[in-house]
């Protein structure tokens, strides 16, 4: 088990592979509700972490300070060796075509079909990507990795909630990220379905190498998907370990978490 | 002492509301010439906010030509001036009441419309995903929009006001034996330059000012499907008030350069 004074600290993490992700001494507040608190992250090559917290806990705030949609009050965020605050717009936007976010609500766009949906990212990252004009392959693969090939001229409202997660997935790797960053992977979906986005997230680490950090609050989730976790207590990572070390915590706070 | 507090609270918000409109009309010339430019998605804005208001547009401005006749008409006969129906209606409805009414219509139909899709889009993180794809949103949703009701109202009130007109000719025609041909060669005798030209350019502004209102309503709705409301709601009433002030202005500084 482990409790706040025995955090893995980063430089301890860094030793095991190259981090990926960096973040140190974050602070964030919005007006008086302090969110985050000088909350530390490391997030290895190839490694899939698990960030829990209750709902409203800055876990969400967190991720987005990865790819520069919340600006922090303090702290540095360095995403694959590169400090997020300091990025001009254009390297930013350079960056980013290296992280894929999956949102809660998959937020596809309304009023494009399924094809254009997974078009849109390519639009500004062709040259990347190696695409000339035919975006179809690249399409169609990614739709394929998530079993969901024939639904490419649909529109998002003819869809399920899961299959609007799956479809969000595979826009998110249409782009071939490095880090691959899920907010609530789970959240909204019945058991079963979200199994299989848990299958899928693992199936997509597997086969292309991404590192994956996973925020959620869904303990069965965490205990399927992480390698390694992070429970956010009061804005700080307040105990880190493998599911296995922080389910056995007698820790209140910790235990709270696993609690059936 | 509650209600000079409230008045002072009402006045506080009203200033902080202008400013922030300015601040974002500021950031709308700022990045409306700088690449990369949206031409496909101005092209379908422009299709979407034309096409889809001409029907309200034949439908307004043809009862607005009817009834301005049918009301003056009695008037004008009790002092022998119905002859001058088509001078008066033709300039009328050139100068003030097509652009004035179309632009009120639009402001009902357009800004809503902007107000409620943008703020959807923010509620459910889609203007959030295509910042993280790399696009920047700002270009892509808001300047789109205001450049197509910039560019299609003043195309929508020339429409509007030859439809107006029509339906004024058609009372004439029925009711005082004025053929169409003469009507309208009345009409275009009756206008000149110091008529169109003030009548169109402030239908660029009402364009303006109705993308503009709809798009920053839209933008920065609050989260929750009841700040979606709200946008619409305010986009309407805020275009709507806009329009008269920009009106006022148009006529004013018309009057010093055309002696209206």
């Amino acid at each position: 088990m482990i409790i706040p004074d025995q955090i893995t600290t980063s430089k301890e993490s860094a030793q095991r592979g190259k981090a990926v992700i960096e973040i140190k001494g974050l602070y964030k507040s919005f007006g008086d509700n302090h969110v985050l608190n000088g909350f530390n992250m490391t997030l290895l090559k190839g490694e899939n972490l698990v960030v829990m917290g209750k709902s409203g806990s800055g876990k969400s705030v967190m991720i987005k300070c990865l790819v520069g949609l919340v600006q922090p009050d303090s702290g540095t965020v360095k995403v694959l060796g590169k400090e997020i605050n300091k990025l001009d717009q254009h390297t930013l936007d350079e960056l980013r075509s290296d992280i894929g976010f999956l949102f809660q609500g998959s937020a596809l766009y309304d009023s494009m079909t399924v094809r254009e949906n997974l078009e849109f990212p390519m639009r500004r990252h062709k040259e990347k990507l190696g695409v000339v004009s035919d975006t179809e392959p690249l399409v169609r693969e990614a739709l394929e990795n998530v079993g969901l090939a024939h639904t490419m001229d649909l529109m998002p409202v003819e869809l399920s909630g899961g299959m609007k997660r799956r479809v969000a997935l595979a826009r998110t790797l249409i782009l071939k990220p490095k880090v691959i960053l899920y907010d609530e992977p789970t959240s909204g979906l019945d058991p079963i379905t979200s199994k299989e986005i848990i299958e899928l997230m693992r199936s997509i680490q597997k086969k292309y190498g991404t590192s994956s950090l996973i925020i959620t609050h869904d303990v069965d989730c965490a205990r399927v998907i992480s390698e390694r976790m992070i429970l956010l207590v009061d804005g700080i990572n307040y105990a880190e370990g493998t599911y296995a070390q922080l389910s056995q915590s007698t820790d209140p706070k910790v235990d709270a978490f696993f609690k059936k | 002492m509650g209600n000079t507090s409230t008045s002072f609270k009402g006045a506080k918000q009203f200033f902080i509301e202008i400013g922030d409109l300015s601040y974002f009309a500021a950031r709308f010339f700022r990045e409306v010439l700088k690449p990369p430019f949206e031409f496909k998605e101005l092209m379908r804005q422009c299709y979407q906010m034309g096409n889809r208001s001409l029907v309200l547009v034949t439908v307004t401005g043809f009862i607005i030509g009817l009834v301005l006749t049918l009301q003056s008409r009695p008037t004008l006969i009790q002092f022998g001036a119905v002859s001058w129906m088509p001078n008066m209606v033709g300039i009328s409805i050139v100068r003030e009441i097509g652009p004035v009414i179309t632009a009120l219509i639009c402001a009902g139909r357009i800004a809503s419309g902007i107000g409620a899709e943008l703020g959807s889009m923010r509620v459910t993180e889609q203007i959030d995903a295509m910042e993280v794809s790399g696009t920047n949103p700002f270009k892509y949703l808001v300047i789109t929009r205001i450049m197509a009701t910039t560019l299609m109202l003043p195309i929508l009130v020339f429409y509007g006001d030859l439809v107006a007109l029509y339906g004024s000719a058609l009372v004439e025609n029925l009711k005082g034996d004025v053929s169409f041909q003469l009507y309208f060669n009345i009409v275009f005798d009756a206008l000149s330059y110091s008529d169109l030209v003030p009548a169109t350019i402030k239908s660029f502004f009402f364009g303006f000012t109705i993308g503009l209102v709809g798009c920053y309503k839209g933008y920065y709705s609050k989260k929750g499907t009841a700040g979606v409301g709200i946008a619409a709601n305010t986009a309407v009433v805020m275009a709507s008030l806009l329009l008269f002030v920009v009106d006022f202005i148009a006529v004013f500084i018309s009057d010093i350069f055309y002696e209206l």
